[in-house]
């Protein structure tokens, strides 16, 4: 191995990286860093490499041209050997890192790590989070089907919203007046240069600052950040209760990371490659675009903003969530660091994390969406058509002819936009369902043009029928009071069981 | 080898003009970079900027084709070739409309983008309704609002019928900033804009 040595002697003569990557590895740290808890931002880091080697892999046969390439995607997918697997890997990786960037985020913020002298560290983060975000919508695009078309048109959309310059806006993030292969272009060019350009220059600085400053302690309550003396403390405890970095803490990091990437390895062997979808053909309209995971959450709440609030909040409330995060190392740059001591802090992670549970979980069913084929594939459930007489059942026929089904459940199939109408006869009276049929309302289009007299009066006739047995119709409170006293005869069975 | 290096630093001692002159001459030299860094970059952001146009300047009158394509009282969807295309867009050049034909030369062609966020919407003749999958608008018709997340009814692409041909003014992704009008002049019916006889 004489000659090993040699070859080393000669590199680091000329490198002399000896002594830097020495100071690195063996700066101690804290003893209590060598949590489980540490190894997520090492695993973001190895998730970053994987996708850049993955992405160059790609990079060599991927045309990014608006007529060839998702032929080039099924290519990958069909005909070259593990092209399959290489996108997959990317794709996968992709969602492992939002994932185990996002989990890092939430394991610094609530061990208030970004607090003094760890600020930098912390905005810079911030701004990776949105260049890794930004890199996972650009990458949805490249995968250019019909979903990556559609949400280029509704990335446009919101565009338009912004005031005065909306126009010059749409134009310039389309690269021309409509979403083609300008379009594809630009964003080809963001995702392979300009993005993880940037990318690898924060990290550079996240990672350097991470090495200078120090592995945040393990916070202890009662133990509260002062400017004043910290630094002194950190030195005292690092060096006084410490280890070096490498391996005293380093091994779980480097177990980690391997296990992740082993994990997106199955979840790509498994589970396979992300689309392409449909062709990126704007006249095929058969089609429900949906983003990718990470974006579910922001396509539920574009479903439920009301109309009036929608423009200044998709383009304030970013702007806003953007300052609070960049602000909050000087807002809370000093303090307790421990979870105990910062309920205000842990309850509003926890808000905020139920609730991207929560819309993310909606947006994988979309309840506000029609069911666009529902009216013609789902057939009224035949526990609904018993003993109806003829203009009844005629009634049924007209309710699923009209798509009246695309909104409405029945025997818990259908469309989720309006309410289900299995007992629907039980809030509504036969006159307030004609109003309601003709005039709509309470997001209800009006259906008096398109339905003829006798088409109304089958269509309510079949909806005063669903109730259930034992329940009784609802009746006009004005009116008169005899349905009160005469039980129906299904009631009188009811009661009698 | 360092060392050496070192050792040089340690015993060169310049006199403190010679150091100013050097300053002032670095200064210089980024003087120097930075005004042919502007020089050079300022035209570039006109190169950046190039895809934005005047509104309307995209537009240009295009056929959907004979009128007898769309029977009276019907809404049926149309394909067109966008007329600002390039060979590498592929299909994407291609534009779908939904044109309503009202009685004999009276037409309304509505984008197919959801004045909410762009999504495809579809037509249901059944219903006499479009309808958008993405967040559930819905419109009517004529095109006006019926419910659902949109602040107002779908995009009209303005038309005429010249010959036997229904041309409409498109070229441009119909956005709540663009809308789907061009500029041009306005002509006068009842909703303001629509058939050219000329």
């Amino acid at each position: 191995m004489h000659w090993l040595r040699q070859v080393y002697n000669w590199l680091e003569l000329r490198l002399q990286l000896q002594a830097p990557v020495e100071d690195a590895m063996l700066h101690p740290v804290p003893r209590n860093t060598a949590s489980w808890w540490y190894v997520f931002g090492s695993a973001a880091f190895t998730l970053l490499m994987l996708q850049i080697v993955t992405g160059i892999l790609l990079a060599i046969v991927y045309v990014p041209s608006g007529a060839h390439a998702w032929d080039s995607l099924n290519m990958l997918n069909h005909e070259l050997p593990l092209g399959w697997f290489l996108r997959a890997m990317h794709g996968w990786g992709s969602n492992f890192m939002v994932a185990v960037v996002l989990i890092h985020m939430a394991q610094v913020f609530s061990f208030g790590a970004y607090k003094f002298p760890r600020e930098l560290t912390w905005i810079v983060g911030v701004f990776l989070l949105l260049m890794t975000l930004g890199m996972a919508f650009t990458g949805q695009v490249l995968r250019f089907d019909q979903d990556s078309y559609w949400g280029l048109g509704i990335g446009a959309s919101i565009l338009s919203r912004v005031p005065l310059v909306g126009g010059p806006l749409v134009d310039l993030m389309l690269g021309g007046p409509i979403i083609a292969g300008a379009t594809l272009s630009r964003f080809f060019a963001l995702h392979v240069f300009v993005i993880p350009g940037i990318l690898l220059v924060f990290v550079a600085m996240h990672v350097w600052m991470v090495l200078k400053l120090g592995i945040n302690e393990w916070p202890m309550p009662g133990r509260p950040v002062k400017r004043a003396t910290y630094l002194a403390e950190y030195h005292k405890l690092s060096h006084e209760d410490g280890f070096p970095f490498v391996p005293g803490a380093f091994w779980k990091d480097l177990i980690f990371s391997g296990a992740v990437l082993a994990a997106v390895a199955v979840c790509a062997a498994v589970l396979g490659p992300y689309g392409p979808s449909g062709t990126p053909d704007p006249s095929i309209i058969q089609t429900v675009p949906k983003p990718d995971f990470f974006f579910l959450w922001i396509y539920a709440i574009l479903a439920y903003l009301p109309p009036s609030l929608e423009t200044p909040f998709i383009l304030i409330a970013p702007i806003v969530g953007i300052a609070i995060l960049l602000a909050l190392p000087f807002y809370a740059g000093e303090g307790e660091k421990s979870w105990h001591r910062r309920p205000v802090a842990i309850l509003t992670l926890a808000l905020v994390a139920v609730s991207f549970g929560v819309f993310t979980h909606l947006a994988t069913f979309t309840p506000w969406s029609p069911v666009m084929d529902a009216w013609s594939s789902d057939t009224v459930p035949t526990k609904f058509l018993h003993n109806l007489s003829p203009v009844e059942r005629q009634g049924a026929v007209i309710f699923q002819a009209k798509q009246c089904r695309n909104c409405h459940a029945l025997g818990g199939v259908g469309g989720e936009r309006g309410p289900a109408l299995d007992d629907v006869a039980t809030r509504l009276t036969e006159d307030q369902l004609i109003r309601q049929v003709l005039q709509g309302g309470g997001n209800m289009p009006a259906y008096g043009k398109n339905l003829s007299p006798p088409e109304v009066t089958a269509l309510v006739k079949f909806l005063t029928t669903l109730h259930p047995p034992n329940q009784v119709p609802a009746t006009n409170a004005a009116g008169p009071a005899t349905a009160q006293l005469e039980p129906t005869s299904s009631q009188t069975d009811a009661a009698k069981q | 080898m360092t060392d050496t290096v070192k050792e040089e630093q340690k015993t060169t001692h310049d006199d403190p003009s010679a150091v100013s002159r050097r300053w002032m001459l670095l200064k210089l030299g980024v003087l120097i970079n930075a005004a042919v860094g502007v020089a050079v970059a300022v035209p570039v952001v006109r190169y950046l900027l190039g895809p934005i146009k005047r509104k309307g300047a995209y537009n240009s009158w295009i056929s959907l084709g004979a009128i007898d394509q769309f029977p009276v009282g019907e809404t049926r969807l149309a394909t067109y070739e966008n007329p600002y295309n390039h060979p590498w867009d592929g299909e994407t050049a291609k534009t779908a409309c939904w044109v309503r034909h009202i009685d004999a030369s009276k037409f309304q062609v509505f984008a197919v983008n959801c004045a909410h966020l762009g999504c495809p919407v579809r037509w249901f003749p059944q219903s006499g309704l479009f309808m958008c999958p993405c967040h559930g608008g819905v419109y009517y018709a004529d095109g006006s609002r019926a419910s659902g997340p949109p602040e107002r009814g779908m995009f009209e692409y303005q038309y005429k019928v010249a010959g036997n041909q229904l041309h409409i003014s498109a070229g441009q992704m119909p956005t709540l900033a663009t809308e789907a009008r061009s500029v041009l002049p306005v002509l006068n019916n009842s909703k303001g804009y629509g058939p050219c006889t000329g």
